[in-house]
């Protein structure tokens, strides 16, 4: 089902018109009415009116997440305060806090493409969606809310937390699709479980539209049996708008990126230089029609590449593969670049290990050391020492065959490694002399 | 076969005491305890009466509990009587996973782990004093 078919299906060369008649515009806007820009242009020596095709881009220079910090807090806005609608902030873990507006049409335009993707799982003004991403100044909650409006279907606003309720009100109010975090979606599946309903039987859901934080496709599949349903991995900063900026297909084959409002390009993250298409890189978006917040080629620090080819759905958009990392998330342990991804693939391929993990880094004597720990699956034959031994050994041997990495693996209780309700903790960095 | 109660404790301080407080609050009595410790977790044997009861207890208390099937065999409490029954399993090639004995009252009891559903049977009918569960703990 397509919900704007003119638009998801348009043939390439009217949208490549469509992109370069906005992209020209938002230049020129953005140096008129953004000092930063104005500056940064001026620097690398480029004019509104060097865009003469969309390749032109390529001259103009990056913006970087401490830009946006050092806008903090209004600076990058674009408009009066009169028509800013709504202020969201990136969770600002690490440093100050980015700050996003979204005048009114920003808003609709979002909740345009998260529609987009609930038509693809199928769902319009007959569904029932339960969002269950944190509400507020994250994007998650509010982004996946105003989708479901668009696209007509009953919102069911749970936010996080309470995750006995969301089990019981998913079965009660017949929720056909869920929308949160993969690690809360997997939390939600097995309080279902625990609570004694089969939620793959019993339950009407059939879609999940999850993000926010990455799944390894081991992941997916566990989500996919324990509710019975298709997952559909969305994409989305709150930088660049929100969840919906990308997302798959029910081909699951790459996340279609909403071209008619974002640019997207692939560099490589150490020279800046475009990659082809297939190539891995850093993620950069333009975005094209944002009024409040508009961002020239952004770098989003997200690892993936554009997947070659026309998608059999029949959306005309160029599809990104799924984020096989972040620049910034990646450890460099001993001298080794790893991702949480590599070892999550690892984890999943042990039937006998819980999804749940904790990597904890610390500092022995010079040496960085990696430290895992995993539970047990409920119904894992624990009474025999031997087994536990050897299940140890045997993934610290995946792990050190397939990282490069020695990993000390430690198996712990149940429930010890806090269960999430929203983005996943899933790496402790204790080591000296990195804070 | 019996029932042991089995518990997965990691090498925290306190999680022995917290599963033994955990069968106490039950009111629940024990006859013996056995603890096998590796580096990072241990690996804590029971048996109690009401097994089911207890491993419940456990269980909503969020420990990784499950209740294992093992042989025991009764024998007298004299120099010898562990040694023969090592014999007929070394003689008829069963292997032992691991053991532990106790003593209650006037006997012993030898608890095996193996890998062999019928050696209850076999033991019994080797003229062995196989115990039943009641003959251990209070049943569920």
């Amino acid at each position: 089902m397509f919900y704007q078919p003119e638009l998801e299906t348009m043939p390439r060369e009217e949208l490549e018109k469509l992109q370069l008649d906005r992209l020209k515009k938002l230049v020129k806007r953005v140096y008129e009415r953004i000092p930063f820009y104005k500056e940064s242009f001026d620097k690398a020596g480029v004019k509104p009116e060097d865009i003469q095709s969309l390749e032109d881009l390529q001259k103009f220079p990056f913006t970087t997440k401490q830009d946006l910090r050092d806008a903090y807090p209004f600076k990058m806005f674009a408009v009066g305060r009169d028509e800013v609608a709504r202020i969201h902030c990136s969770s600002g873990t690490t440093g100050t806090a980015t700050v996003v507006g979204y005048t009114k049409n920003d808003l609709d335009v979002w909740g345009d493409c998260f529609a987009r993707f609930l038509y693809a799982a199928d769902c319009d003004e007959n569904a029932a969606i339960q969002v269950a991403y944190g509400y507020g100044l994250f994007t998650g909650g509010l982004g996946a809310h105003q989708g479901g409006e668009n696209a007509g279907c009953t919102v069911l606003p749970m936010s996080t937390g309470n995750t006995k309720r969301q089990a019981r009100l998913m079965h009660d109010f017949e929720v056909d699709c869920l929308c949160c975090t993969p690690s809360y979606a997997l939390n939600i599946a097995d309080v279902a479980i625990e609570m004694g309903y089969n939620p793959a039987e019993e339950f009407k859901v059939h879609a999940g539209i999850l993000g926010a934080e990455p799944c390894s496709e081991a992941m997916r599949k566990d989500i996919e049996t324990k509710l019975g349903i298709q997952v559909f991995d969305i994409y989305g900063l709150s930088e660049v708008m929100g969840p919906g900026v990308a997302c798959e297909c029910e081909k699951q084959n790459g996340l279609h990126v909403c071209e008619d409002h974002f640019l997207v390009e692939v560099v490589d993250p150490r020279t800046l230089q475009p990659v082809p298409d297939g190539e891995w890189g850093e993620v950069v978006f333009t975005t094209l029609s944002k009024e409040c917040s508009p961002l020239i080629r952004y770098r989003t620090r997200d690892i993936s590449r554009i997947i070659t080819g026309e998608c059999e759905c029949g959306r005309t958009f160029r599809r990104m593969d799924r984020i096989a990392g972040r620049t910034d998330d990646m450890m460099i342990i001993r001298g080794v670049n790893v991702f949480p991804s590599q070892i999550e693939e690892e984890i999943v391929s042990f039937p006998e290990i819980a999804a749940q993990y904790q990597i904890i880094l610390t500092t022995k004597g010079t040496l960085d050391h990696v430290e895992l720990l995993v539970e047990t699956v409920p119904d894992f034959p624990f009474d025999e020492v031997r087994r536990l031994e050897q299940l140890k050994k045997d993934l610290q041997k995946a792990l050190k065959d397939n990282l490069q990495v020695a990993v000390d693996v430690k198996i712990v209780e149940p429930k010890t490694i806090e269960r999430s309700e929203g983005k996943a903790v899933r790496i402790v960095d204790l080591r000296e002399g990195l804070h | 076969m019996i029932s042991q109660l089995t518990v997965f404790l990691e090498n925290e301080e306190g999680r022995l005491a917290s599963a033994v407080r955990t069968i106490a609050d039950a009111n629940i009595n024990m006859q013996a305890l056995f603890l096998a410790d590796t580096s990072d977790f241990g690996i804590l044997r029971i048996f109690c009466d009401t097994p089911q009861k207890a491993c419940d207890a456990l269980t909503e208390s969020g420990f990784r509990a499950r209740l294992i099937d093992v042989v025991c065999v009764r024998v007298d409490n004299k120099p010898g009587e562990l040694a023969n029954l090592m014999d007929y399993l070394n003689d008829n090639n069963i292997n032992v996973e691991y053991a532990h004995c106790f003593i209650s009252g006037d006997y012993a009891f030898d608890v095996l782990k193996v890998n062999d559903a019928s050696l209850d049977v076999k033991l019994a009918a080797a003229g062995f004093d196989v115990c039943k569960p009641e003959d251990v703990y209070v049943t569920d």
